[in-house]
């Protein structure tokens, strides 16, 4: 194998690899994201002024 | 009226989501990594002067690939949002016009259709594997010529219909049970199917992937050795750089590199299947497809890049030696796959395993493709004609157990196989890429798409890309297309007029199949147009701005 080669494989497989662990260390660490729905604190029932 | 907007008031039409969010990445990655793979991949690369390939290849990948990727994951959650998971309504919403659920059509066809012979080719894998695992393919020792002679007779090259004739051969009983396998799981539905049968297949293949690119890499020099081989040798000519004349970078001016770069990054990433615009559609309004997108088509590239490219051709080099390894043996993937390496596997150490597991891994690749090709179906039957489920899946399974058992029959030489992947698997496939390309980029609008990619998202995507998407990616697809056609099509109706009656009658019908499929298809989704307008689903207008507002 020529040093040519040996620079393809490496950088051909590393950026997928680098690429992957990339990709798959976002998605288990980030939590899903969920709808934005207003919770109930959010909603102004403007009953509480004195 | 209905609203046609992702609302609670409209339940209906919220019908099955994805258990969780790596499920679906696996379920979309698994659709992706087929045999192409590992099998495709490795050859093309080979050919076409190994370490250069990988240029054009990963520019493909950059400004075809994972833009047209997440055009169809944001489109599709779009579609998903407006009630719709099928590609007809997906397409409805896009742009609502009257022909634009026509162009849906053709993302019924091609999984149908591709499903029609790739299951068969599944049925092999597992066949093979079993094959390996008795010990039956054992038999032919070292001779490639016995393997090939031993394929021929396996599918039915000789002779139209003669695996139905005499008695009940290997291959038939084998698609049998692929073929009741495939459907019990699409009729578990998308989560408890699909996405769970997907759960453990994915990292299963990766865990076999990875136990035969150990076994390989270790292998050292075959007993007895072809002259001066090993496995830096074998590795060389899948990776050094070669062009003709010594010069390897001269090579980049061939058209034909970028032509086999272009087509195989299409085709691996499953880009125009219409199966991630399916999949998609049933994710929530607010999930990530940015993330998601490059997740799945980077765990496609490893199996693809890392294993495939390690894996295949140099365990072929290394104990078939460079004169085995012709252009027409690394140019097919079935000459590669099924021919080739089980000579490959007779010589190994401990072959009959890992010939057993490599066919496995096959199989493994192949069935979360087929899985993902029944959904779309499945959801346009469901939703478009309102049928429950399992109707739907019986009328799918009648109409691809027919078309299947019209390849099966028409089996001297694989040419009705041939005309179907010829037509189906490669002319429409880059016509409904196009298609959606152009619809995302210049009818439904780029900001449009930029801020629906952008809701949930995870990653935050460079502005750069969607000046790719609406000038560079047409553009590169068009031009790829056209040259594909102008070199492709000319010599396969010369190929046609040469042929000998019968076959080319087999052609004939495989074409005419086509047409049906695609007539049946498009009757379907105009009577489910009907029955949409009947409810108020399609989306004019004025419901449109309604459930943009209600989703801001």
């Amino acid at each position: 194998m020529t040093p040519a080669g040996w620079i393809v494989m490496v950088l051909s497989c590393g950026v997928v690899l680098a690429l992957v662990a990339f990709c798959l260390y976002r998605v288990l660490t980030t939590p899903a994201s969920t709808e934005h729905m207003h919770a109930p604190l959010d909603i102004d029932t403007r009953d509480t002024e004195e | 009226m209905a609203s046609a907007s992702p609302t609670r008031e409209t339940p209906a039409l919220a019908k099955e989501n994805w258990g969780s969010r790596l499920g679906v990445i696996l379920a979309v990655a698994g659709s992706a990594v087929g045999l192409g793979n590992f099998l495709r991949f490795p050859g093309l690369a080979a050919i076409h002067g190994g370490g250069v390939f990988m240029i054009p290849y990963f520019i493909s990948l950059l400004i075809l690939g994972i833009p047209i990727c997440w055009v169809e994951w944001t489109i599709g959650r779009y579609g998903g949002a407006q009630g719709f998971n099928s590609s007809p309504g997906i397409f409805s919403v896009l742009w609502p016009n009257r022909i634009s659920k026509y162009f849906g059509a053709l993302a019924l066809v091609i999984p149908v259709g591709i499903y029609i012979y790739y299951v068969y080719i599944e049925a092999w894998c597992l066949a093979y594997a079993w094959d390996y695992a008795s010990g039956r393919l054992m038999t032919y020792g070292r001779d490639v010529a016995g393997y090939k002679s031993h394929f021929e007779r396996f599918v039915g090259m000789e002779a139209n219909g003669f695996l139905l004739h005499g008695n009940v051969q290997e291959s038939l009983i084998f698609l049998v049970i692929v073929f009741v396998v495939n459907f019990i799981l699409i009729y578990r539905g998308l989560a408890k199917g699909i996405e769970t049968f997907c759960t453990f297949a994915m990292p299963l293949l990766l865990l076999v992937g990875l136990v035969l690119l150990v076994r390989v890499l270790t292998l050292g020099a075959p007993e007895p050795p072809p002259p001066g081989e090993n496995i830096g040798k074998a590795l060389g000519f899948m990776w050094n750089p070669r062009g003709e004349g010594g010069d390897p970078w001269k090579a980049l001016t061939n058209p034909e590199l970028w032509l086999a770069a272009a087509g195989q990054i299409f085709f691996s990433l499953s880009v125009g299947f219409g199966i991630i615009l399916n999949y998609a559609s049933y994710l929530r309004p607010d999930d990530d497809v940015a993330l998601s997108g490059l997740t799945a088509s980077s765990m496609n590239e490893f199996c693809e890049v890392c294993l495939g490219g390690l894996i295949t051709v140099p365990v072929a080099f290394l104990f078939l030696g460079p004169a085995d390894l012709n252009k027409d043996v690394l140019g097919t993937s079935l000459s590669l796959g099924f021919m080739a390496l089980p000579a490959v596997f007779a010589r190994m150490p401990a072959g009959q395993f890992f010939g057993a597991l490599w066919f496995f891994m096959l199989f493994l690749a192949a069935i979360t493709s087929s899985l993902s090709m029944l959904q779309p179906a499945i959801a346009f039957l469901e939703e478009g004609l309102g049928m429950g489920r399992r109707f739907s899946v019986a009328c799918l399974g009648l109409i691809t157990a027919i078309g299947g058992l019209l390849v099966v029959y028409f089996s001297k030489g694989l040419i009705g196989l041939d005309t179907m992947d010829f037509w189906v698997g490669t002319v429409f496939i880059f016509v409904l890429a196009t298609v959606q390309v152009i619809l995302v980029g210049w009818v439904f609008g780029i900001d449009r798409a930029r801020e629906e990619l952008r809701r949930g998202a995870q990653l935050e995507v460079p502005g750069i890309f969607w000046w790719i998407v609406k000038y560079v990616s047409p553009v590169y697809l068009l031009a790829i297309f056209s040259l594909w056609c102008y070199r492709n099509i000319p010599a396969k109706c010369r190929e046609v007029r040469n042929m000998e009656s019968e076959d080319r009658a087999t052609v004939i019908l495989m074409l005419a199949l086509i047409v049906l499929l695609m007539l049946f298809f498009g009757l379907l989704v105009n009577l489910a147009a009907k029955r949409w307008a009947r409810l108020g689903r399609l989306p004019g207008p004025a419901i449109r701005e309604r459930s943009e507002q209600n989703r801001t």
